[in-house]
């Protein structure tokens, strides 16, 4: 929904604002090997601007750091109002490994609302083109959340669970 | 003069050809020692939690809903697929995949949950795997009887090939004391 959305409200080339919020460099390495020559991020219309002010597009990438936090919000009011965020690496998804130390607010959807989310430690290159042609709605989603069983669960537990809590509810119905 | 170095710089480029990847539209491979998104066998795991304990960013997480069920959590979101879960891994469950394209506009997408039926030991009390690749329930083919010593002494044996001398010399076995 969100990429045919998007198709309509960014029918021409999309203008990104690379904003680093305390990362190591590995994303910001891989996001300008995206716009090299073998890459070529270019051919959907890509460009990298220096200025919020010109672009569509934000790529965050690092975990949101304390003092780069009011002005990654800074840069995001700045940027015209459709607009479109991308968290690249592992920070800016979910803070990797400093998701809960006291100098990092925890990934960048704790700081600006965030549309695509892009995982890597740093992502590959082709990853960051996925997630571009994801949000463009040139490929098909391949994420989906997986649930595995080993064995099927031969007492119900979840029924003897409920049984319990509608037993419970009547205590507390008496309680009241 | 200009002319003939732009037909030069033709000439140059034109000899590597095009050099771009066609990526999104084919497939690129991954080399061959890629890391990509951690998979899970859940009829290897023994649910132990060793890649719980060592993951550098607590990306897995155990929780017990009652003794015989646990189930473990793994959060793709902030994973940096060092690896170290299947490194760590004593029944080699959990191997680096080559997935790459992870990229949704949700995080709960790339979550993996795993739900493990565990069984209680009756000596210990404590869980252990209920599937038939665990050791204790190999040993239970084999003939193996909890609290029976002289049983205990032949557990290499298969029941076909017991022999009652060794059953008898191994008799008077004690329990060793402390």
């Amino acid at each position: 929904m969100l990429s045919g959305l998007s198709k309509k409200i960014f029918p021409k080339s999309l203008w990104i604002y690379h904003c680093n919020s305390g990362a190591c460099n590995g994303c910001d390495i891989e996001i300008l090997n995206v716009l090299t020559p073998y890459y070529d991020v270019e051919r959907f219309g890509m460009k990298l601007v220096a200025s919020p002010r010109h672009a569509d597009v934000m790529l965050i990438s690092g975990a949101v750091t304390r003092p780069t936090l009011p002005l990654v919000k800074k840069a995001y009011d700045a940027i015209p109002a459709p607009k479109l965020v991308f968290a690249i690496g592992s920070c800016a998804v979910g803070g990797g490994c400093w998701f809960d130390t006291y100098n990092v607010s925890g990934g960048a959807d704790k700081a600006v609302p965030v549309n695509y989310f892009i995982p890597g430690c740093p992502p590959r290159p082709e990853a960051i083109i996925y997630g571009v042609a994801l949000a463009l709605g040139l490929v098909d989603k391949k994420a989906s959340p997986v649930e595995l069983k080993q064995v099927e669960f031969p007492i119900d537990m979840y029924e003897r669970n409920r049984a319990w809590e509608d037993r419970n509810a009547i205590y507390k119905l008496l309680d009241n | 003069m200009w002319l003939i170095s732009k037909i030069k710089q033709v000439l140059m480029v034109l000899k590597p050809g095009i050099v771009t990847l066609k990526y999104p539209f084919e497939p690129h491979p991954v080399p061959s020692d890629f890391r990509g998104q951690p998979e899970w066998d859940h009829h290897k795991c023994i649910g132990c939690g060793g890649c719980a304990a060592h993951c550098p960013a607590r990306t897995i997480m155990i929780r017990d809903v009652c003794q015989e069920l646990r189930i473990m959590l793994y959060d793709s979101s902030r994973c940096t697929y060092c690896g170290r879960c299947s490194d760590v891994c004593p029944e080699s469950a959990i191997s680096m995949s080559e997935k790459f394209e992870n990229a949704t506009e949700d995080k709960n997408d790339n979550t993996v949950s795993l739900e493990l039926f565990m069984l209680t030991c009756h000596r210990c009390g404590r869980c252990y795997n209920h599937e038939k690749t665990n050791i204790i329930d190999k040993m239970e083919i084999r003939g193996y009887r909890y609290d029976s010593l002289e049983y205990r002494a032949v557990i290499p044996m298969v029941s076909e090939q017991l022999n009652e001398t060794y059953l008898k010399r191994t008799e008077n076995y004690q329990r060793p004391k402390k």
